[in-house]
């Protein structure tokens, strides 16, 4: 590991072996806070009981079908507006101010036009997410060097050899950290939806908790949510960094 | 050509005029409210005092959320930019740190600060922080090495340095922070009003939820949907203004 990685470790270490400290003092009450390791037992008990299973699978499988929809979608409308560029001059100035737009007070109209259940937690994920996947594909697809379409060219390729063997392959580390955020987002959206707005899933049973004062539970599964986020981010990251550094040779 | 791009801008609010009354034909009354009826209910909303008096509480929250993100997010960001391991050891973890559903942290912040104002500007703060933290960051890691080598041939003090030649330089990026940050502050806002709060924007939609009432959830997004693209454009526009 790097110097930097062992200090953030340290970091880390240093923050939650604190938070340890104030609790077990009783600076901080345990009507507030768990010590951290409190967390991690009740976790590991919650896991073991799989009361919750079936919630916390529903929730990960409803963020990996949005982070799919937004990877597949968000392209396809990207590669749209990149080859019209005066819907592209129109669209910019609204893709560019759509994270302001509040996505959470749509969810009423998803429960009617989608039904209860996955798919208006999903849809509302999709429309947290898709911008990034397409302002992402817009950004790859400006970066692809002139040269390598004229190369195609000399060699009389055909449009979609073109795209397929040489469009794609460039723009790739651009498309990659637009998945990155796709599925950053697609997590952000699917558990806010389950927190704030649905009956069901991994966002629900910690307002359940909360609302029951059922603390131990409630920071258990938050430990949860912040494991796993950090997890997956971590792995796209790294990916995402050895890509960037490939397209620098 | 600039008004052509205006012309395409408004085919494309009129296409999703359009496409609103399509999915209202679609789902009824119950699911969404028509364009025409929202318009309606704008109207009558504005001449309430009951609306402004929400539109106050979240107007006074989102100031505080934000001056008090733009001042901790940039500073944080100088300091942390100044050195090439600080900011590598920063970066990865406040990228993680934005991109963690800060919903489920709610439980904790109201914990913390108990129900009211002070709740939803620390959740406004927490959701438009990082942003601005992580741009201000890059942008100084990125500035020309030059720009401070001549403010130390001229001996500036840090603070000149910082005043005169940092800031102006990084001012665009910082500029770029600032307008992801004020979308996501609003944002942490409102989601801090849905389900923490008497009063606010948050709340009235929250009731109108509860309520099925979907002219007034539509009047309100509309509300705050043009507001935030607005100041949206105001900012870029400062942005590039700078630029040149």
């Amino acid at each position: 590991m790097k110097r930097e990685a062992w200090i953030r470790l340290l970091i880390v270490a240093l923050f939650v072996l604190s938070i340890e400290l104030l609790c077990r003092t009783k600076t901080i009450p345990p009507t507030v806070l768990i010590p951290p390791s409190d967390m991690l037992i009740e976790l590991i008990a919650i896991l073991r009981s799989g009361e919750l299973n079936t919630d916390i699978v529903s929730t990960f499988g409803n963020i990996l079908i949005a982070a799919l929809i937004v990877a597949v979608l968000g392209f396809a409308v990207g590669v749209v507006i990149h080859a019209f560029p005066w819907l592209r001059s129109s669209v910019e100035p609204l893709l560019a101010s759509y994270y302001a737009v509040p996505t959470f007070m749509f969810y009423p109209v998803f429960i009617v036009l989608l039904g209860v259940g996955s798919a208006p937690i999903i849809a509302i994920a999709v429309l947290l997410a898709i911008v990034a996947m397409i302002t992402a594909t817009l950004d790859g697809l400006d970066r692809i060097p002139g040269v390598l379409r004229k190369t195609a060219r000399m060699y009389h390729m055909s449009r979609l050899r073109t795209s397929v063997l040489v469009e794609l392959p460039a723009a790739s580390p651009y498309l990659f950290t637009g998945v990155k955020l796709a599925v950053a987002y697609s997590f952000i959206g699917v558990i806010a939806s389950e927190f704030i707005l649905s009956g069901s899933g991994l966002g629900y049973a910690i307002a359940y908790a909360y609302n029951n004062f059922e603390n131990r539970k409630m920071y258990a599964l938050m430990l949860l949510v912040l494991l796993a986020a950090t997890a997956v981010n971590s792995a796209l990251n790294a990916v995402d960094s050895r890509l960037q550094a490939r397209q620098l040779r | 050509m600039m008004a052509k791009r205006y012309l395409g801008t408004f085919v494309i609010f009129a296409g999703i005029v359009l496409a609103w009354q399509m999915l209202h034909l679609l789902g009824g009354e119950t699911a969404l409210a028509s364009p025409a009826a929202t318009a309606v209910k704008l109207v009558a909303l504005f001449r309430s005092d009951m609306f402004w008096g929400h539109v106050a509480e979240t107007a006074k929250a989102f100031t505080f959320a934000l001056v008090l993100g733009i001042l901790g997010g940039v500073s944080l960001g100088v300091v942390l930019g100044l050195s090439r391991l600080s900011s590598a050891v920063a970066g990865p973890m406040l990228v993680n740190l934005y991109s963690i559903p800060k919903v489920t942290l709610y439980p904790l912040v109201l914990l913390c600060f108990g129900l009211g104002l002070a709740a939803k500007v620390a959740f406004g703060v927490m959701h438009g922080m990082i942003p601005m933290t992580i741009f201000t960051m890059n942008a100084i890691r990125q500035m020309k090495p030059v720009l401070l080598r001549s403010s130390k041939m001229m001996r500036l003090t840090p603070w000149q340095t910082a005043s005169t030649i940092v800031l102006p330089a990084v001012m665009p990026e910082v500029l770029s922070g600032i307008r992801l940050g004020f979308s996501l502050t609003l944002l942490g806002v409102l989601i801090g009003e849905m389900f923490a709060s008497k009063r606010g924007l948050g709340f009235l939609v929250t009731n109108a939820m509860n309520l099925g009432d979907t002219e007034t959830i539509m009047a309100v997004a509309v509300l705050l949907t043009a507001f935030a693209v607005t100041a949206n454009g105001l900012l870029i526009n400062l942005g590039s203004s700078r630029h040149r």
